[in-house]
């Protein structure tokens, strides 16, 4: 197939390599070395999407990221990712693109008629038009709107791919790889600096691969890059990262860059991952970002075929392809002329150059002459013809009273424009730096740098090929010099050519239509045109920051970099104030659309969040056990055995474990070795409980409070010696816990001699509840006494289990006679699975942990977390037994005496029972005191726990309720939308109220 | 030095098959340990190295090693104590009798880590791929040793040789850590 706008030879794409490719459909070739844009372009394909609000048919503007127009879709292993553009996306073999924006077809569009319509949508029309009715919004307006608007559609399955990630460390980071971006990497490299060498395209050299009319050392300006590149790649100093978008620069010199890794491959090795984050904390940072051209605001500047003059001079001389056979160039610089002569070099017809300045460079108009091209000066662009592909210009004549005078028509079927180059200072913004106006440049330049950086180049307004090179020679010698301290003199390499563009314009261009039914389009891809922001002056938006939000300029994906100048000039004019008045809009991260995987990264699937397991994991798996998500932790639900859904689960576990033993893994309870002099000390000044004169030996139950008072964790303690307590917290209070544990240790008591060492993983522990709980370890431990009388409730002993050495306590969260064994993780599996056969001998069971909550539920007893939600205190729980009476001082002892807590009204925490004992409450319902409180009553309570008790046959629930403890034996209401259920408030022990079966 | 009586300390476990063994970098685990975690006051420090059998580093981040020992650094008054996994209880009892009176703690956390040796040229490379610190030999030499992040996961670095790395975590963190490294080295097997 031929690609009718290739030309006979040169640029850089491998004509021995052709690729296949498609475009809705439409199969094409290209070359390697192609992006999409290039290669649609060399096949004559202008039209590569419809605009954002009007629908208008639009085509490639740019080579570059900024692109606003050439938005595409890719589909890849049967999905398609959305919204990539163009001029980036590198051609392989076998690519399917896709357009967007369209339907049904590119080429026929219904949408287009909102652009018969854009009297309906002004700026700002989503403030006015669709005011009224208000409920139309939701269920009109907005879903209509969002229908018609929009760019791609969004991928339907999981991200296939991968994403990696990788920190790293460098003395001197280099953003962009033009002339200035290429000689600071040099420069810094070879005084042994850690050099990172980034740019977002595929190749380095930036403007150098498509400038031929300059050279540098005498080499054609694309010899010296890879001269140049063949240097640095030699360095083991040097990471060269191309395909690589600086796209973040935050605080500390911190910067993320994206690496596309797979995009450009046909068929990537599956391990791969498609793209990365690096996370690179460079000592100095040199932004060499380059300028980018600036359009001409002129009637009808959208038409496919319309490009920016460097943009087509960049297809011409790097990709092999021309834009158009006959090219109109219009330009308000020099840069643009060189465009022109180019392209007559390779047999284009240059329709005209037009130039708005009166006097233009007298070399190039001899250039130009030279060449036979026409030349109008003094001359603007006021309007194209052409639906699909422009096809004429037409041309104005600037008259001294500022009028225009039509200046007839032009026939073309591409036209180049240029309106000057804007400095890319969206790093240098994002670094925080606040930039300042070159009036001499007509530019925003970058002011003070904030952190450790340096713009160079093109970025700072710099123009000129030996210029560009000097100042990047020098800012790579002062960035090695500030980061590591050493210098080094390397030759500089000399360029002839590429001298400095001179000339450019802001703001819209004059013209002689009616202005009222022109657009000019200032920011194309959310379809903002001059006569918008003009209107969103009037309509009383003076900032700029308020004209960006009013009419979206500056808001498309390239945050302005094409349309801010030119909007920025308008508004100034509209508002009659200089241009710095009205200010910039600020740039920020990220520099180009970034994808969510790559922010992701690896936090997915399997590795979203650690997943702890405890050491009964596999047995548990290998006998059906359900797990639950707890935290990190994954700890067993319940064991459903024959078919058994949950409910009939837990109420079979709960029965075994009351009737004869029950075994539960307990190893995820946070546990912290507390040891010291001073052990006893800290234990009394932490939490409410008296802790000096526990015995060694003997456990309690702790309540944690924090400043303000509120219970915030909750455990039981051991005293093994004198100056050693093993501390249990909640499982979720783990971290937590500690945290303060140190913060106080540090900050408030550091003269106190003690330590604390979290030992959560050191041990793991199976809890093995029930009447027959002794008979079940006592073939087992050795070196403990198991009596009642020798160990009683609440005591702790160290001896062996299996041979192993053990902590054993006596304690029970179900009211049973209890015992959790503590052996060293790596024993845990051991432990669990002799354990797990012997309860299989006294008909026992294994539990999880609703079983636990059920059990622990029928005897009162709290969990922190879900009885209490931070705002309760001692008394609030009826804890107040908890507190040391005689204490000076604990965490919370001040709090508590608010005289709001030790007011009446306090929820309190009671237990409430349906007056059906098959009613089962929901935990969080309302409890008030009106069966059918009117809309608006506040309620006296909710329900905190409830569940169906196996031992009561009967459901039972805890809730805390306003002055609770008050109402025992009223009844209340629990208003469901099934209607009203009563409740009689009761005590919240349930089950053995006396406790005897615990002290057996 | 440091290089050659860790690896004499640290050493794989033979019943375990590697984690990944690539040329350019391999994941090995570790045999089981003794672990004491010992904080104390500067006074103390001499007897404790005594007991120990390796002096008590003070400078940060720094590790101590001698035959079968390893002190390594982790705080101002935190040290853990690193030997071969049957001198648990005897090192033990040494140090609570040496220490004697003096103000200290020693707790046995032998089983709350698992180490794993990652080793080969690109050993820096696949640890920067979740933990942020600067692996450059200037920056952190042969013997520094760390707590940090690796993503998501605590855990504790100690570089014993150019290219070889021990790294700790919490046993339940462990099969994230190892995951996630073995995932990232991947790409390393693409030619």
């Amino acid at each position: 197939m031929s690609q009718p706008f290739r030309t006979e030879k040169g640029g850089r794409i491998d004509r021995n390599e052709q690729l296949t490719f498609t475009f809705d459909g439409e199969q094409m070739q290209g070359h390697k070395g192609d992006t999409l844009a290039s290669a649609l372009l060399a096949n004559g394909v202008h039209l590569v999407g419809r605009s954002f609000k009007y629908h208008r048919p639009r085509g490639i503007i740019s080579s570059g990221s900024e692109e606003p127009n050439a938005l595409v879709g890719i589909y890849r292993n049967g999905d398609q990712t959305p919204n990539l553009r163009a001029t980036q996306v590198e051609l392989y073999q076998g690519l399917e693109a896709i357009s967007q924006n369209r339907f049904p077809s590119l080429g026929f569009d219904i949408g287009a008629i909102n652009d018969l319509m854009s009297p309906l949508f002004p700026a700002g029309f989503y403030y006015k038009t669709f005011m009224w009715p208000k409920s139309f919004w939701d269920r009109v307006y907005e879903p209509v709107i969002r229908a018609a608007a929009g760019l791609g559609k969004p991928p339907k399955k999981p991200d296939h791919d991968f994403y990696g990630n990788l920190y790293a460390h460098c003395d001197v980071l280099v953003a962009g790889s033009g002339p200035s971006g290429l000689a600071a990497a040099l420069a810094a490299a070879e005084t042994g600096a850690k050099v990172i060498l980034c740019d977002e395209q595929a190749e380095f050299g930036g403007s150098l691969l498509s400038e031929n009319s300059a050279s540098v050392d005498g080499k054609e300006p694309a010899d010296w890059v890879a001269v140049t590149l063949a240097r640095l790649g030699a360095m083991d100093n040097v990471t060269l990262l191309p395909r690589t978008t600086a796209f973040g620069y935050f605080a500390h010199n911190y910067v993320a860059l994206a690496e596309r890794i797979t995009d450009h491959i046909a068929n990537p090795d599956p391990k791969l991952p498609r793209e990365r984050l690096w996370q690179v904390r460079a000592k100095e940072v040199v932004i060499a970002a380059g300028a980018i051209e600036r359009p001409l605001v002129f009637p009808e500047n959208d038409r496919p075929g319309i490009l920016l003059a460097d943009a087509g001079r960049t297809y011409l001389n790097r990709y092999g392809v021309k834009v158009g056979h006959k090219v109109l160039v219009a330009t308000a610089s020099d840069s643009a002329w060189q465009a022109a002569f180019d392209m007559a070099d390779h047999g284009v017809e240059v329709a005209a150059i037009v130039d708005l300045r009166e006097t233009p460079p007298k070399n190039l108009m001899a250039i130009a002459e030279a060449r036979g091209i026409r030349v109008e000066a003094g001359c603007v662009v006021t309007g194209t013809l052409g639906r699909k592909r422009v096809k004429a210009a037409l041309l104005g004549r600037l008259m001294t009273s500022g009028q225009v005078a039509s200046g007839g028509q032009v026939e073309c079927d591409a036209l180049l424009m240029s309106g000057g180059w804007t400095p890319t200072v969206s790093l240098y913004s994002q670094s925080r730096g606040k930039v300042v106006w070159d009036g001499d440049k007509g530019a925003f330049v970058p002011g003070k740098s904030v952190q450790h950086e340096r713009s160079t180049g093109a970025s700072k307004g710099l123009y000129g090929l030996q210029a560009t090179l000097e100042d990047g020679y020098a800012a790579g010698e002062n960035a090695a010099k500030a980061a590591t301290g050493k210098s080094a003199k390397i030759a500089y390499s000399t360029a002839t050519g590429g001298e400095a563009s001179n000339g450019g314009t802001l703001g819209a261009l004059p013209h002689d239509r009616n202005a009222s039914r022109v657009k000019a389009f200032v920011d194309y891809q959310n379809d903002v045109t001059a006569k918008d922001v003009k209107l969103a002056v009037r309509e009383g938006m003076h900032s700029i920051e308020h004209i960006k939000r009013y009419t979206t300029t500056g808001m498309a994906t390239d945050q302005g970099r094409l349309s801010n100048m030119n909007a920025l000039k308008i508004a100034s004019g509209a508002l009659d104030r200089p241009l710095t008045d009205v200010g910039l809009t600020t740039f920020r991260q990220p520099f180009t659309p970034t994808t969510f995987g790559l922010f992701a990264g690896v936090s997915r699937g399997d590795f979203f969040d650690p997943v702890r397991k405890t050491p009964s994991h596999d047995w548990v798996v290998e006998n059906g056990g359900v797990f639950e998500d707890v935290g990190q932790w994954k700890r067993t639900w319940y064991f459903p055995k024959n078919g058994e859904d949950m409910h009939a689960a837990v109420a079979r576990e709960c029965k075994i474990a009351r009737e004869s033993v029950g075994l539960f893994d307990a190893s995820t309870l946070g546990k912290i070795e507390v040891v010291g002099p001073d052990a006893a000390e800290f234990l009394e000044r932490m939490y409410t409980n008296p802790w000096k004169k526990l015995a060694t030996g003997r456990c309690r139950y702790g309540l944690l409070l924090n400043d303000a008072g509120f219970i915030t964790d909750d455990g039981v303690i051991g005293r093994l010696a004198e100056g050693r307590f093993h501390v249990t917290t909640t499982t979720g209070g783990a971290p937590s816990v500690f945290a303060r544990m140190e913060d106080y240790l540090q900050t408030e008591w550091p003269d106190l001699d003690v330590w604390i060492t979290s030992t959560t993983e050191q041990y793991a522990v199976a809890a093995v509840q029930g009447p027959k709980a002794r008979e079940v370890i006592a073939p087992f431990i050795e070196g403990i006494d198991l009596s009642a009388e020798n160990l009683p409730h609440m005591s702790v002993r160290e001896g062996t289990f299996c041979g192993v050495p053990c902590r054993l306590f006596r304690i029970s969260f179900t009211g049973e006679l209890g015992f959790e064994i503590n052996v060293s993780r790596r024993h845990g599996k051991m432990m669990w699975e002799t354990l797990a056969k012997e309860i299989e001998k006294h008909s026992g069971t294994a539990y999880g942990t609703e079983t636990m909550h059920v059990l622990r539920a029928e005897k009162g007893y709290i969990i922190v977390g879900q009885d209490t939600d931070g705002t309760v205190t001692p008394q609030d729980a009826g804890m107040t037994w908890a507190i040391g009476k005689k204490k000076l001082d604990f965490v919370g002892k001040r709090g508590l005496e608010r005289p709001d807590l030790k007011a009446d009204g306090r929820p309190q925490f009671v237990g409430l029972l349906t007056t059906d004992p098959k009613v089962k409450l929901e935990e969080g319902a309302q409890v008030t005191v009106a069966e059918n409180p009117a809309t608006g009553t506040s309620a006296e309570g909710h329900v905190t726990s409830s569940y169906y008790s196996p031992a009561l046959d009967r459901t039972i629930a805890l809730a805390m309720v306003k002055n609770g403890q008050a109402l025992e034996g009223k009844t209340l209401y629990v208003p469901m939308p099934e209607g009203s259920i009563p409740v009689e408030v009761t005590g919240t022990v349930f089950y053995d109220k006396e406790g005897a079966r615990i002290n057996v | 030095m440091s290089e050659l009586l860790a690896n004499d300390l640290i050493t794989p476990d033979a019943g375990e098959s590697p984690l990944l063994s690539l040329s350019e970098v391999s994941i090995l685990k570790a045999a089981p340990l003794t672990r004491l975690s010992l904080r104390a006051r500067d006074a103390s420090l001499k007897d404790a190295g005594k007991a120990f059998g390796a002096a008590l580093p003070v400078n940060p981040l720094l590790a101590e090693t001698s035959k079968k020992r390893a002190a390594l650094w982790m705080g101002p008054d935190e040290w853990t104590l690193l030997a071969p996994e049957e001198d648990c209880q005897a090192l033990f009892t040494a140090i609570e009798e040496k220490l004697g009176d003096q103000p200290h703690s020693l707790v046995d956390i032998s089983d709350r880590s698992e180490a794993i040796i990652v080793s080969g040229e690109k050993a820096s490379w696949l640890l920067n791929t979740g933990i942020f610190i600067d692996f450059s030999i200037e920056s952190f030499p042969v013997g520094t040793v760390t707590r940090t992040v690796f993503h998501k996961s605590p855990v504790m670095v100690w570089r014993t040789g150019t290219d070889t790395f021990v790294v700790e975590a919490w046993v339940s963190f462990m099969e994230y850590v190892t995951g996630l490294l073995v995932q990232s080295a991947q790409e390393l097997e693409v030619a």
